[in-house]
């Protein structure tokens, strides 16, 4: 692998002056044939994936590839009101272009939102307004050629989905939707990326995007249950596909194997020991990430979110309750009951589908948890708001309880608390760099810089306030940061799940069985 | 012959408006994507999009010198609109003569302000970069709109019974057959007019009638209360469950 090094990190978030093209060449490998077909996409445009995707000729020669590519962003602009909206409303007005984390990290230009947006908005205005065909070059169309499919593979794989500039856009446009249907289209014509579309596929083949099988699923609930015995003297259970269980429990798969997501897994198991509620983990539903959404696939998004719901019905559940993860609360949030409802088959007390954090905190609003703050005291712990918790879902019954729930939740688990500059935190706050499907191994580069504003933040608690904790709620910030963090110089388990400090404070045995 | 363009403007403009329009109602917004935190009902939907469209709230939040000069603006564009209606009506409503004074305060404020937008587009690097010849287009114009405007308020009075019969009778769809006005300043000025009205469907203007379908400020916040399903998804699975 590659060295890399991060950017110096300096007292405060500057924005920097653009630097045209400076991340021109960082791109996505492609999806071969044997990734795309299983997803009903087609193969590639050139069998030789030597040159891509710089398979300029086939491109131009096949001319179907544009021809298929405008016929696609029709049926979008026909489907999607956002796409059609926010293709047409935008004023350049310019409050968006210091507002991404990988603008100011790359200082690349087309990662100012409204310059990406502007690439699909250049190509929509060329082909689908009567200005752009008639006087394409006092209105920025363009033709959707080789250099725009170019610019489009990279740039809108340098976009994380994180809504950040929809915030501060006077009309709401939200890039997060042009993305999507960059990439959808870019599938449609066989352009797509290989770490999406590998995940996808082992989703629909084994269940997870870690493509973990049964018997290991199995045997690492196995060995945690036993080692938390081991730690506690507590026998803690991680059932696994029990029928008739109150609970199914969803959670992203990344939680059953890595570090530090097992801890959460740990502390989620240690919660409903104590409130004595059987619940399930699931092997045929055993992933609460749904990277179709990163694809922009409404059909792809369905059919992975569907296993959950199929799976709920077959183990009659009453309830779903879901694990960590930032995108995959949105999809479960906001999305679910769209996709795969009405799950009038579940208890109506509970909503559908219901964050770990809404049900632990639930558990100790109503005294059923003790909690032992001093377990913590090594640490003075800060907040990490995920994206998509953050801007695209919710906690509670009311606006911001995605905020404030995992605050409380924190604050009943240690005794100190310090929150980051309020300019990067709640609504505002940024991205850890890695999501939207970017957390691959050749985005690397891209990685660490739009990390830069959350490591600049994080910075300042740690020097000021002696900040060595920032709890999160995402199983792919904690991958992430995991990784990013030592390159500038932060020990890599400052980074931990809430539930990690719920675990740490929980004692066993003490109350059981409340609700 | 003007009149004749005036006119064929004014269809393009209507026609143009509620055509983009209704391209935006029958598109169907097929998942929940308010931005949030986000209000859970309707009244506070409204609430939020007055909140956006009366005070650019987001832009607020986004960049205070744009907000400055944008709220600027449309406030006094706002203004400005009103006191043209003493060109417009006969009778003019009593109390219009008490906002006359505003309307001409805020022609001057207007013009002030869409000169600061325009030096702010050009001289911050990254507006520079992300504006086409469109975008300095339309501030010329509605500079131009109000740079005539004012002329003829404080230097080259028109003969103002003139322009007043002349609009009235085009409002008024009596207008065929006018004689073209005597006044070149006032020429100018409404022909400027007719460039922005004709542009007005075809253009980033369009986000006047755009914001209110938004979906991440027009939607509730209620996905798990509420099943929310686009037509052309709900076919979809009409035809699965077959």
């Amino acid at each position: 692998m590659a060295d890399y090094t991060a950017p110096e990190v300096l007292d405060d978030i500057i924005v920097p002056s653009p630097e045209e093209g400076a991340t021109a060449e960082l791109k996505p490998n492609p999806a071969v044939a044997k990734f795309m077909e299983p997803l009903g996409f087609p193969p590639p445009l050139s069998a030789d994936m030597e040159d891509w995707p710089a398979n300029k000729e086939e491109w131009e020669k096949a001319g179907g590839g544009k021809a298929l590519g405008l016929s696609k962003m029709g049926n979008l602009l026909e489907k999607y009101r956002s796409l059609k909206v926010y293709m047409d409303i935008c004023v350049k007005c310019g409050s968006c272009t210091d507002k991404c984390h990988y603008y100011i990290g790359t200082q690349d230009p087309n990662n100012m939102p409204v310059k990406r947006a502007d690439l699909m908005r250049s190509v929509y205005r060329r082909h689908f307004t009567v200005p752009g065909k008639v006087a394409p070059g006092l209105v920025g169309a363009e033709d959707f050629d080789k250099e725009m499919l170019d610019k489009w593979i990279t740039y809108f794989h340098q976009c994380s989905q994180c809504r950040r500039c929809s915030v501060f856009c006077p009309y709401g446009i939200d890039t997060a939707e042009v993305t999507m249907a960059a990439r959808e289209l870019m599938d449609s014509i066989g352009v797509g990326h290989k770490y999406s579309a590998e995940i996808v596929g082992k989703v629909h083949v084994i269940g997870n995007n870690l493509g973990i099988p049964q018997p290991a699923l199995e045997g690492t609930l196995q060995f945690l249950e036993e080692d938390i015995l081991d730690e506690t003297g507590h026998e803690v259970r991680l059932p696994l596909d029990e029928k008739d269980a109150d609970v199914l429990f969803i959670a992203p798969s990344a939680d059953f194997f890595s570090e530090p997501h097992i801890q959460s897994l740990i502390g989620y198991a240690k919660v409903f020991h104590q409130a004595g509620i059987r619940y399930t983990f699931s092997s045929y539903a055993s992933e609460a990430a749904n990277f179709g959404m990163f694809m922009g696939s409404y059909d792809q998004m369905k059919k992975i979110s569907k296993r959950i719901a199929d799976q709920a019905r077959e183990l009659n559940v009453k309830r779903i309750v879901v694990g960590e993860c930032g995108h995959a609360w949105r999809v479960a949030y906001s999305f679910w009951n769209t996709l795969n409802g009405p799950f009038d088959f579940l208890d109506p007390r509970f909503p559908v589908p219901q964050h770990v954090c809404e049900f632990t905190n639930d558990l100790i609003m109503r005294g059923g948890l003790t909690l032992d703050k001093e377990a913590n005291d090594e640490y003075t712990v800060t907040m990490h708001d995920s994206c998509n918790v953050a801007r695209a879902s919710r906690m509670g019954p009311n606006p911001g309880g995605q905020f404030d729930i995992p605050r409380a939740l924190i604050k009943a688990s240690c005794n100190k608390y310090v929150e980051m500059d309020p300019e990067t935190t709640h609504e505002k706050t940024f991205c850890c760099g890695g999501g939207g499907g970017l957390l691959t191994d050749e985005l690397m580069d891209l990685r660490i810089k739009g990390a830069l504003p959350r490591v600049t933040a994080l910075k300042q608690v740690m020097e000021n306030d002696g900040v060595n904790y920032m709890a999160l709620i995402c199983a792919i910030c904690k991958a992430q940061f995991s990784k990013i963090l030592p390159m500038y110089g932060i020990p890599m388990d400052t980074v931990g799940g809430v539930h990690q400090l719920v675990s740490n404070a929980i004692k066993l045995g003490d109350k059981k069985g409340l609700v | 012959m003007l009149w004749i363009v005036a006119y064929l403007v004014l269809i393009i403009f209507f026609l143009g408006f509620v055509w983009r329009i209704w391209g935006y109602i029958k598109t169907p917004a097929p998942l929940k994507i308010p931005t949030t935190p986000a209000p859970t009902t309707k009244r506070g939907v409204a609430w939020r999009l007055f909140t956006e469209v009366a005070f650019f709230h987001s832009l607020f939040k986004g960049n205070k010198w744009t907000w400055l000069g944008g709220i600027l603006f449309h406030g006094s564009l706002a203004l400005v609109l009103l006191r043209h209606a003493r060109y417009f009506c006969d009778p003019l409503p009593p109390y219009f003569h008490y906002i006359n004074i505003f309307g001409v305060i805020a022609g001057i404020v207007m013009v002030g302000a869409l000169g600061f937008l325009l030096l702010r587009r050009y001289w911050v690097e990254r507006t520079r970069l992300i504006s086409a010849f469109s975008d300095y287009g339309i501030l010329f114009l509605l500079i131009g709109i109000g740079v005539t405007g004012l002329l003829m308020k404080f230097v080259i009075r028109p003969d103002i019974i003139e322009v007043k019969v002349l609009m009235n009778q085009w409002v008024t769809l009596q207008g065929v057959g006018n004689p073209m006005p005597s006044d070149i300043l006032f020429l100018v000025h409404f022909v400027l007019v007719l460039a922005l009205l004709l542009i007005f469907p075809f253009s980033k203007l369009m986000h006047m009638g755009g914001i209110f379908f938004s979906p991440t400020r027009n939607q509730a916040d209620n996905p798990r209360e509420v099943r929310h399903i686009a037509p052309w998804a709900a076919k979809a699975e009409a035809a699965e469950k077959k």
